[in-house]
């Protein structure tokens, strides 16, 4: 299991692999906002740790339609369903792979951004807290789109149309623990701790 | 107790079409089995039932063995389909390597090295390659390693030797015929004759079956 997860790592860093395709798109996206909204600090720092949460939201959705269709078009899968390992186990390596690659990188861009949305330090620990808590459960919930998907030629909008309204939740709860943590402190955790069992639930339904 | 292949009664559907219906036959150790037949005669559906793949409409596939406990007979095979399972991205050795720790070995053998498994395809030197510039036979060859980097008693192979030339035929007829000689078994769909003793099982489509 091992060496599925480095091979995964592996090809996301090759050549096509995509792994910075999110991080671009995650900086696009936040990068634009000011100058659509214009030089307001203020509302800058309010907005801040919401437009990094939809920049990271849908940055993790653009990969996801490759990450079963890929191994199936070269045949990978049929081998990877008839080995021993249990198919859970497979799917489960292959999302961590995929978060660490695609995920990951996106928690690490955050506080960069952050200071484009003249968020404070509090405020951008927060989010970078609530991302690195968060993004695991999108891509868990993402692999139930993807395994959905499969067979499709053209899958990538359709994984996010079915994946979005079911990552709703994680970034409400991510944008409201960001949120509390600004405002009252003590407040953090509650949302926060929401999360979790968003996160830990997902991968069992993903087969 | 040597392990062997047993099929009884076995048919399977195709979306509301009945590829083919109740066959059966048994592969002792040491045996083959060489499935022909004109195209679209459920050749492919075949090995992907022996797989577990496709789920079969009725009828078993067994492996008994009773010196090893395993889950599912798919377990202790090997299937070489239309498709390499090799990425384009990665070396050749790392393809390699990758799928034989995450296959393993069954119970009974053991897999041999990477660099002794292209020696023996005959493409020794050039595993440091990414496996996307070799041309289609030299990634057929490399894919057919695959075979013998990690154990598996049973080998499904489906049209094993499209894209290869006349000299590699021969050498991949040699290595199924070790194979076999150590108490392993094959199926292979094929159009053109492997070069091995085997008994032959002819497809004829949506008519029925005649073996």
């Amino acid at each position: 299991m091992i060496s599925l997860f480095l091979r995964d790592l592996r090809l996301a860093m090759r050549a096509g692999g995509g792994a910075l395709i999110g991080v671009l798109f995650f900086m696009t996206v936040v990068a634009v906002v000011p100058f659509a909204v214009g030089p307001d600090l203020n509302l800058l720092s309010r907005i801040g740790p919401a437009i990094l949460w939809i920049g990271a939201l849908l940055a993790s959705l653009l990969g996801l339609d490759r990450l079963f269709q890929a191994e199936r078009e070269d045949g990978s899968l049929d081998l990877m369903l008839m080995q021993e390992a249990p198919l859970v186990l497979t799917v489960l390596v292959k999302c961590l792979a995929h978060w660490t690659a695609t995920g990951l990188p996106l928690v690490i861009a955050a506080p960069l951004l952050g200071l484009f949305m003249n968020m404070s330090e509090v405020a951008i620990g927060a989010t970078m807290l609530t991302l690195l808590v968060g993004t695991p459960a999108i891509t868990f919930i993402g692999a139930a789109g993807a395994a959905v998907v499969v067979t499709l030629p053209r899958g990538g909008l359709l994984v996010s149309i079915l994946v979005l309204p079911l990552a709703i939740p994680v970034l409400i709860f991510g944008v409201s623990a960001a949120y509390a943590a600004v405002q009252d402190p003590l407040r953090f955790c509650r949302p926060c701790s929401s999360c979790w069992p968003l996160r830990c639930s997902s991968p069992s339904s993903a087969p | 107790m040597p392990i062997r292949l047993r099929v009884e009664g076995l048919s399977a559907k195709r979306g509301e079409d009945l590829i083919f219906h109740d066959i059966s036959f048994v592969l002792a150790a040491g045996e083959a089995l060489i499935v022909t037949g004109p195209n679209g005669s459920g050749k492919s559906t075949l090995l992907r039932v022996l797989a577990g793949l496709l789920a079969a409409e009725s009828g078993t596939v067994r492996l008994d063995d009773t010196a090893v406990d395993f889950g599912h007979p798919r377990e202790l095979c090997h299937y070489l389909g239309h498709c390499n399972a090799m990425k384009r991205e990665l070396t050749v050795a790392e393809n390699l390597s990758f799928w034989k720790s995450f296959m393993g070995d069954s119970p009974g053998g053991s897999g041999i090295g990477i660099e002794e498994a292209t020696e023996a395809l005959g493409l020794g030197g050039i595993s440091h390659l990414p496996f996307g510039y070799l041309s289609a036979g030299q990634q057929r060859r490399m894919a057919m390693a695959k075979l013998l980097v990690a154990h598996r008693p049973v080998w499904l192979l489906d049209e094993p030797t499209a894209a290869l030339d006349a000299a590699a035929d021969r050498m991949f007829a040699g290595l199924v015929e070790r194979h076999l000689a150590a108490g392993g078994i094959a199926v292979a769909a094929t159009h053109q004759p492997l070069g091995v003793d085997a008994r032959e099982l002819r497809m004829t489509g949506f008519a029925g079956v005649a073996a």
